[in-house]
């Protein structure tokens, strides 16, 4: 090394920083080739979908979507050409297969299952995740370590393993195959990542902005919601993603515990395979709709996501 | 405005005592200073008498009201803190208007009061801008505004010029005073700092460990430390001790230092014999020749004005502040002269000051906290 070129200790140097970008481009290649693969796969037709070997160009379709949102009845050629003329795109193409729209398929109302259920539950976590982390952060709780490793410790094993109690005791409860049911349960297993989450947050903010506030003449609850909570969006903003993460993604225990009215859209995009062959532009649209509202959520809020994630890393 | 009385005032922390029997009266309009090192009792003292702590027994009396066990909003007092606590995402006039919004006050009159408030403060140009673009002096100000625009019964200041650096500290000083002179609030201020106690305070208490030391003006504080605490506490460089053995004896107007005489105020009281000090201020020794209390020059601080010359002595370094013009070199032999009338006498033990003739006429600080 010349004695004349400034070398720093602290910035990486130019072969580790490339290093660091070929792995980084590496990995966000894999990751994103299965998204990619099945938003192609979503405006492929049936045949070419399972083309071997499989189609990287191809002439792009409708008839996963139109699939998706509705049911068909196979007809004969004679009776479809006995309709008037088709009143869509979809009612189009579908024609081509000898089959008539008979009416909309259980997407949509699984999608705002998924919809309510996600965001109920997020918002509840959320709401109870900050009221005990502000006590936690600033009152003297007995045995506060116990309580707050406590609610750590739920998160410890995977839920799933405690799917059977749960069944059992829902079936009891006549909360299977309900809204309110699922929303209880994503509530439960969230409100310990919200709570230490959100301890951590408002740790960091001084109690001094109550003090003030409670002298200047404010009960604790005012003080709280007028001082503290406008200084923990960050926090919040973060914790209900990763909330709405978990209950938007969860499969397990929607298959589960729900089957009818409360299926979410998780367990319910797999079924789509079974009508009518296997229909795998369908279930592509499914799942490319169903990224949709998290990966609008995500980037709106992508930044607090960061300090999320980062939080903690670095003490003063 | 009121005054703020306080009676055996004590609070524990589990087994840790933060405040051990406090007793000190604020007068009416009066500017009190407790002054004491980090963790001596004097912000959680404060913090009792705003409600923000609970005491552990005791009375606070506010304006002749008991309110030791009332909440902080019920008490209308006013905080200023060390970290200011403006709320970030408000502007300069919603910081200062929150404890009136808090009253429930209409818009019109809640404005009028703001600009009022702004204008003796004079940072009314600042009132629209976000107070996290603020200077620190500026930011001292929107919370002094933001305790004055209530008109509470007293003011709270917990080292509110902490984070300031020293330009905006002796600026906001001055400032304070100024305001407590125009506004006459009865205030208890709380800093480690003996500049701004000794610049601002009409009454101080010293505080250590949870005691309070001393309580009084300033000048009695300096001029007559009721222990060795205070006198080393204050003044910079603080009061040099010599030790001495023996008793005193009422009328005794002599002791022996180091082989040395020195004439000391008339002593007041019997004195079991014990290891004794002999307090004396930097400014009250003068090199003399015909001294028998001798040292060698050790090193020499020059100030402008005036010099610290240290001074080695067979009981340690003596500070003296001398004129600066007197020449002086490292390892010269230097006789010391102390004003008699100005020594203090300390029992080594207890570190209490021994009543002499400086005492006369006047209470003994720490006698009324017995």
């Amino acid at each position: 090394m010349s004695l004349t070129s400034a070398h720093s200790v602290v910035a990486p140097s130019a072969t580790s920083k490339r290093v660091a970008g070929t792995i980084i481009v590496l990995y966000a290649l894999i990751s994103i080739v299965p998204l990619l693969w099945i938003f192609a796969t979503s405006f492929k037709t049936p045949p070419d979908s399972i083309a071997y070997p499989p189609k990287i160009l191809f002439q792009p379709s409708l008839e996963g979507y139109c699939n998706l949102f509705s049911t068909r009845t196979r007809q004969t050629p004679e009776y479809i050409n006995s309709l008037g003329p088709a009143t869509g795109v979809c009612d189009e193409t579908v024609r081509k297969r000898n089959m008539v729209i008979a009416g909309p398929s259980n997407f949509m109302p699984r999608f705002v299952n998924s919809l309510i259920i996600a965001f109920g539950s997020t918002f509840c976590a959320v709401f109870l995740g900050t009221l005990s982390a502000y006590g936690f952060s600033r009152f003297k709780v007995p045995l506060a370590d116990d309580l707050l490793f406590f609610i750590l410790s739920t998160r410890m094993m995977p839920p799933i393993a405690v799917a059977i109690p749960i069944y059992l005791m829902y079936r009891e409860l006549g909360l299977s195959d309900t809204a309110l049911g699922m929303i209880l349960l994503y509530t439960a297993v969230n409100v310990s990542l919200a709570v230490w989450l959100l301890k951590g947050f408002i740790d960091e903010i001084p109690r001094e902005y109550e003090e003030a506030a409670m002298i200047d003449g404010y009960t604790r609850l005012q003080a709280f919601w007028r001082t503290v909570l406008p200084q923990a969006t960050t926090g919040i903003a973060a914790t209900a993603i990763f909330c709405l993460i978990f209950a938007w993604n969860e499969y397990a225990f929607a298959a589960l515990l729900t089957s009818g009215t409360a299926q979410t859209a998780p367990p319910f995009i797999p079924t789509i395979i079974g009508e009518g062959g296997q229909d795998w532009p369908a279930v592509a649209a499914g799942t490319t709709i169903f990224l949709v509202p998290i990966l609008v959520f995500t980037i709106l809020l992508r930044k607090q996501l960061l300090r999320g994630i980062t939080f903690g890393a670095v003490r003063k | 405005m009121a005054e703020i009385r306080v009676e055996h005032l004590r609070k524990a922390f589990g087994d840790f005592v933060a405040v051990q029997d406090s007793n000190f009266v604020v007068g009416h309009g009066e500017f009190f200073v407790m002054l004491g090192p980090s963790g001596c009792g004097k912000t959680t003292t404060l913090r009792m008498i705003a409600g923000l702590e609970l005491p552990t027994g005791g009375k606070i009396l506010l304006g002749g009201e008991d309110v030791t066990m009332r909440r902080a909003r019920e008490r209308d007092i006013a905080f200023v803190f060390q970290l200011f606590a403006l709320y970030p995402h408000m502007n300069v006039r919603k910081n200062i208007g929150f404890p009136l919004l808090a009253q429930g006050m209409p818009g019109a009159e809640i404005r009028t009061r703001v600009e009022e408030t702004a204008k003796l403060l004079r940072i009314d140009h600042l009132l629209n801008k976000s107070v996290s673009g603020l200077a620190g002096g500026d930011r001292q100000r929107v919370a002094l505004g933001r305790a004055i625009v209530r008109r509470p019964k007293c003011f709270l200041m917990d080292e509110p010029l902490g984070t300031l650096d020293t330009e905006f500290r002796d600026l906001m000083v001055h400032e304070l005073r100024e305001l407590h002179n125009r506004i006459h609030a009865t205030t208890v201020y709380v800093t480690h700092d003996q500049m701004e106690a000794m610049s601002m305070a009409d009454k101080i208490a010293v505080m250590n460990h949870g005691v309070i030391e001393q309580f009084g003006t300033p000048r009695e504080i300096y001029d007559r430390p009721a222990t060795m605490f205070v006198a080393d506490f204050i003044g910079s460089p603080p009061m040099n001790f010599l030790g001495f053995g023996g008793g005193l004896s009422k009328g005794a107007r002599e002791i022996v230092v180091q082989g040395a005489k020195v004439a000391v105020p008339e002593v007041r009281e019997d004195i079991a014999p014990a290891d004794m000090a002999l307090g004396i201020r930097p400014e009250h020794i003068r090199f003399d020749d015909g001294s028998k209390l001798r040292g060698a020059i050790y090193g020499t601080e020059y100030l402008g004005t005036t010099q610290i010359v240290a001074v080695e002595t067979s009981d340690g370094i003596i500070k003296a502040r001398v004129p600066a013009e007197i020449r002086l070199n490292p390892g010269d032999h230097v006789g010391l002269s102390l004003s008699s009338a100005r020594l203090s006498l300390f029992e080594k033990s207890s570190g209490r000051a021994v009543r002499t003739a400086i005492h006369d006429g006047v209470s003994q600080g720490r006698a009324q906290h017995g």
